[in-house]
C-alpha cells in the first residue's frame, strides 16, 4: 500500500514555496512533545551477565534508586528472564520502566542452551505487537509496548578477551535487540589494560560480525558527542549505591582501603559516558531502532513465514486483503474439515456405546429370565414337597381316627389311655405343623 | 682467681665434651644434605582464563614463566578442550636450590560446553600417581622422577556470591587426588567488607558441599602463644583474596609490586590490601613441606591402596597367580605388550619344567 502512494506524489513536481509571514506551523514539534508528555514514556532495558556481575547495581545507580531485588544463586537449572515494571517520574515526565533480568546466565555448566529463553522472549514481545497490530479492533495508542528497547550486555573484567559464551550469545542477539556492551565491574581494570581490553573486545565483535549498537551521527545536534562516544564503548562502569565523603562532597563511590572509586569522576570509569548517552541523549531514537529496525525484520520474517507475500508469481502487488482472504479460506476450510471429523468421531463412539448398552441390556435380560425360570421350578419342587406332606398328614389322620375309634372300645386299660393322650399329644404337633 | 675460672670451665667443657653425644647436630647433617640435594615442587594452577593465574605465579616466585604465551581469542574458545601445560624453573636462594614445575590447565571452564572440563586434569594427576607407583615397585629405584602435583591452587571468580556449579564439580573430583587451597582471584574488585561477606560464603559452601580442602596441620602445643595466635589468624583467613602483578610501581616512597589505578596504588605485599603475603609464607615459607607430605602419606597412599586391589581382584579373575612377573595396570593395555608378556609367562613356565626335569634326573643319579 505504501509502495502505490509514493508513485502518486513522485509524477508531480515538487516545489518550495515561500512564506509571506509566520503561519505557526513551527509549533508542531512542540505539539507533539506535549502530546507524548501527557502520554507518558516507555522504556524497556534487558541486562544480560553473569550471577552477580553487577546488573541490579547499575540500575539501581543509572536510574538513582533502589529497585527490590534479591540476591540470585548460582545453582539454578537454566536461564530464565525476570522483568519488573516501575512508574518513575522526573519534572512532568512520566516514564514506565521495564528491568528484564536475565537470572542464571553462565551459571550452569554446559550454556549451550543459555541463549534461547533471551531470544525466546525478545521474540515473543515482538509477537504480542504483531498481534495487536493485526487485530481487526486495535488500540496501538495506548497499547503497553514491552518490546525491548536496549540490551545491556555485561562483560566480566577479565582484562584478555570476550568470553566464548558472550560471542555466542551476542551473535544471536545482535539482530533482534539494539546491543550496548559493557565492561562490568571495571574498579579492577588499570588504565593501560582496560585500553588494551577495549581494543581487543571491539576487533573481536568485528571479526564475528557481531552488529552492536552505533549512537546516530546524521543529528547535526547530536552528532559529535555520540560520535566520539563510540569510540569509547565498550563503555567500562562501576557501579555504587553507597556514599562516601571525598573532601566537602558526598559522591556515590566504592572506599577501599587503597582509595575512594568515584561512579561519577569521568576519570575513574565510564558510569556518566553511559548515563548520558543511554538515557539523556539517545532514549528515544533506541525506541525507534527497535520499532523501525528490528521489529519490522521481525515482523518481515513472521509473515513470510506464514505465507504472505509482497508481490505475487506474476509480480503483481499482492493486497493484503486478497491474501488475507485466502487465508482465511483456507483457515476456515481446515477448521471445517476437522469440525466434521470430530463430529465422525463422535457419532461413531456414540454408535459404540449405544451397540454396548444394548448388549448389555439383553444379557440382563437373558439372566432375569434364567433367574425367572429358577424360581419357578424351586416353587414347583416346593409345592410337590407340600402335596406330600399333606397327603401325609391326611393318612396319619385317618390312622389315629381309627386307633381312637380302637381305644374307645377297650377303655379298661390305663396304659393305653396313657398310649391314647401321648398318641394325642404327638399327634397335636404335626396339627401344629402345618 | 681469673685463671682458676677458667681452668674450672675447662675442667667443665670437657665434663660435657665427655657426656655429649652430638646427635643434636642432626637437623644440621639434614639442612646440609637437603641443601645439597635439592628440591623440588610441583604446583599446579586451575581457573578459568582472566582470573590472574599467570600473574599471581609470577608474584610469588618473583620471576616471569609466561613470557610468551599466546592467549586463544573467544572464538577459538568456544569449543576449546582443557589442556595440561608444565613450566619447569630451576631457582635458587641462599644456596638452597629448588626445581619449581608449574603445572597450568588452559582452557578450563572457557567452552560454551563444560562437561567433564577436569577430566583431563584429574586424569593427569593419576598419571603421575600410576608413574611414580610403577617407579616405585620398578628394580633400579635410584633416580625417581617425582612428578606428582603437591598443591593445586583453585582460582574462584570474585564477581559472583560464591562457588558456581563448576567451581563445585572440579574441587569434588579433585579433593581426594590433590591438595586443594581455594584462593579468591582479583580481589582489588571487592571492599573489604564483600571479601568478608564472599569468604564466609565461599567457608560455608565448601562445608556444606562436602569439599576436603587442605587443612593447615595444627600447631604443636608447646608452640608460644604467638605463634598460636597468627596460626589461628591464618586458618580463618582462608579462602585468601590475592592480587597479582607483573609491574612495579612507586608507593610511599618504595618500589613494590603493585597495580597503579587513578584512585590509588594497590599494593600485593601489604596486608591490608590483600592476603599475598599471607598465601606466600604459608606456601612456600611454612607449609610447602607439609604440602608435600600429605600428597606422599595421603594422596598418593589412597591411589597406591585402590591400584593395588583393583590388580589383586584384576589378578584373581585372570587366573595368573602363579605368574613370576609382577603385572602392573597399564593406562592403555596394548595388545602387542600382552602377547609378548603371555609369550615369555609360557617361555618361563616352559624352562621351569626343564629345570625340575634336570633336577629329577640328578636326583636319580645320585641315587
Amino acid at each position: 500500500m505504501a509502495a502505490t502512494d509514493v508513485d502518486v506524489f513522485s509524477n508531480e513536481e515538487k516545489r518550495s514555496l515561500s512564506l509571506g509571514g509566520h503561519v505557526g506551523f513551527d509549533s508542531l514539534p512542540d505539539q507533539l512533545v506535549s502530546k507524548s508528555v501527557t502520554q507518558g514514556f516507555c522504556f524497556n532495558i534487558l541486562c544480560v551477565g553473569e550471577t552477580g556481575i553487577g546488573k541490579s547495581t547499575l540500575m539501581n545507580t543509572l536510574f538513582n534508586t533502589t529497585f527490590e531485588n534479591e540476591e540470585a544463586s548460582h545453582y539454578q537449572n537454566g536461564v530464565y528472564l525476570r522483568p519488573r515494571t516501575y512508574d518513575l517520574q522526573e519534572s512532568n515526565v512520566h516514564l514506565k520502566l521495564t528491568i528484564v533480568d536475565t537470572v542464571g546466565f553462565g551459571d550452569q555448566i554446559n550454556k549451550e542452551e543459555s541463549y534461547k529463553p533471551i531470544v525466546d522472549y525478545i521474540d515473543t514481545q515482538f509477537e504480542n505487537y504483531l498481534q495487536e497490530e493485526l487485530k481487526i479492533k486495535r488500540s496501538l495508542f495506548n497499547y503497553h509496548d514491552t518490546r525491548i528497547h536496549i540490551c545491556l550486555y555485561f562483560i566480566a573484567p577479565t582484562g584478555h578477551s570476550l568470553k566464548s559464551l558472550d560471542l555466542v550469545t551476542m551473535k544471536k542477539l545482535d539482530s533482534k535487540v539494539n546491543i550496548i556492551p559493557i565492561i562490568a565491574k571495571a574498579d579492577t581494570i588499570s588504565k593501560s589494560e582496560l585500553h588494551k581490553f577495549k581494543i581487543k573486545i571491539m576487533s573481536e565483535l568485528v571479526s564475528n560480525g557481531v552488529q552492536i549498537y552505533q549512537f546516530p551521527t546524521d543529528d547535526d545536534a547530536v552528532a559529535e558527542i555520540n560520535s566520539s562516544m563510540n569510540a569509547h564503548l565498550p563503555f567500562a562502569v562501576v557501579g555504587s549505591v553507597e556514599e562516601v565523603k571525598v573532601g566537602n562532597k558526598t559522591v556515590r563511590a566504592r572506599q577501599y582501603p587503597w582509595g575512594v572509586v568515584q561512579v561519577e569522576n569521568e576519570s575513574h570509569c565510564d558510569f556518566v559516558k553511559l548515563r548520558e548517552m543511554l538515557i539523556r541523549v539517545n532514549m528515544e531514537d533506541l525506541r525507534e531502532q527497535t520499532h523501525a529496525r528490528h521489529y519490522e525484520l521481525y515482523r518481515r520474517c513472521k509473515l513470510e513465514e506464514m505465507g504472505f507475500k509482497d508481490t505475487d508469481p506474476d509480480s503483481q502487488p499482492f493486497s493484503l486483503q486478497e491474501t488475507y482472504e485466502a487465508k482465511r479460506k483456507e483457515f476456515l476450510g481446515d477448521l471445517q474439515r476437522k469440525e466434521e471429523e470430530m463430529r465422525q468421531m463422535f457419532v461413531n463412539k456414540v454408535k459404540e456405546t449405544e451397540a454396548e448398552l444394548k448388549e448389555k441390556e439383553r444379557e440382563l435380560h437373558d439372566k432375569f429370565e434364567q433367574l425367572k425360570r429358577m424360581h419357578q421350578d424351586e416353587k414347583r419342587k416346593v409345592e410337590e414337597k407340600r402335596k406330600d406332606l399333606e397327603e401325609e398328614i391326611n393318612a396319619f389322620n385317618t390312622r389315629k381316627v381309627a386307633a381312637e375309634t380302637l381305644s374307645l372300645s377297650q377303655p379298661l386299660k390305663k396304659d393305653k389311655d396313657r398310649k391314647k393322650t401321648t398318641l394325642n399329644h404327638s399327634s397335636a404337633s404335626p396339627v401344629q405343623c402345618t | 682467681q681469673m685463671l682458676g675460672n677458667e681452668r674450672k670451665k675447662e675442667a667443665l667443657q670437657s665434663e660435657l665434651d665427655k657426656q655429649y653425644v652430638g646427635f643434636a647436630t642432626l637437623p644440621n647433617q639434614v639442612h646440609r644434605k637437603s641443601v645439597k640435594k635439592g628440591f623440588d615442587f610441583t604446583l599446579m594452577v586451575a581457573g578459568e582464563s582472566g582470573l590472574g593465574k599467570s600473574t599471581l605465579v609470577n608474584s610469588l616466585f618473583l620471576t616471569d614463566l609466561y613470557k610468551d604465551r599466546k592467549l586463544l581469542n573467544a572464538e577459538e574458545r568456544i569449543n576449546q578442550t582443557v589442556e595440561i601445560t608444565k613450566h619447569t624453573v630451576d631457582i635458587e636462594e641462599k644456596g638452597v636450590k629448588l626445581k619449581l614445575t608449574i603445572v597450568d590447565t588452559p582452557g578450563f571452564g572457557d567452552a560454551v560446553n563444560n562437561n567433564e572440563c577436569w577430566k583431563p586434569i584429574t586424569d593427569y594427576i593419576d598419571q603421575q600417581f600410576e608413574q611414580y607407583f610403577r617407579d616405585e615397585s620398578g628394580l633400579n629405584r635410584k633416580n625417581i622422577l617425582d612428578n606428582r602435583v603437591h598443591c593445586c591452587l583453585y582460582f574462584i571468580p570474585p564477581f559472583g556470591h560464591g562457588l558456581r556449579p563448576v567451581d563445585v564439580e572440579f574441587m569434588k573430583a579433585l579433593h581426594e587426588k590433590v591438595n586443594i587451597i581455594p584462593l579468591i582471584a582479583k580481589a582489588d574488585c571487592l571492599t573489604p567488607n564483600e571479601i568478608k561477606k564472599l569468604k564466609d560464603r565461599v567457608r560455608d559452601e565448601i562445608e556444606r558441599f562436602g569439599i576436603k580442602v587442605y587443612q593447615f596441620p595444627e600447631c604443636d602445643s608447646d608452640e608460644d602463644e604467638e605463634f598460636k595466635q597468627m596460626d589461628k589468624e591464618l586458618k580463618e583467613c582462608t579462602p585468601f583474596a590475592v592480587i597479582g602483578s607483573n609491574t612495579v610501581v612507586e608507593a610511599r616512597g618504595q618500589r613494590v609490586r603493585g597495580r597503579l589505578y587513578p584512585w590509588g596504588i594497590v599494593e600485593v605485599e601489604n596486608q591490608s590490601h590483600c592476603d599475598f603475603v599471607k598465601l606466600r609464607n604459608m606456601l612456600i615459607r611454612s607449609h610447602m613441606h607439609d604440602l608435600k607430605d600429605v600428597t606422599c602419606d595421603v594422596h598418593y597412599e589412597n591411589y597406591r591402596a585402590h591400584c593395588i586391589q583393583e590388580m589383586t581382584s584384576k589378578l584373581a579373575q585372570d587366573n595368573r597367580m602363579d605368574s613370576p612377573i609382577p603385572i602392573l595396570p597399564l593406562p592403555t593395555p596394548d595388545a602387542e605388550t600382552e602377547r609378548l608378556i603371555k609369550m615369555k609367562d609360557e617361555e618361563l613356565k616352559r624352562m621351569q619344567e626343564m629345570l625340575e626335569k634336570m633336577q629329577q634326573q640328578m636326583h636319580e643319579k645320585d641315587q
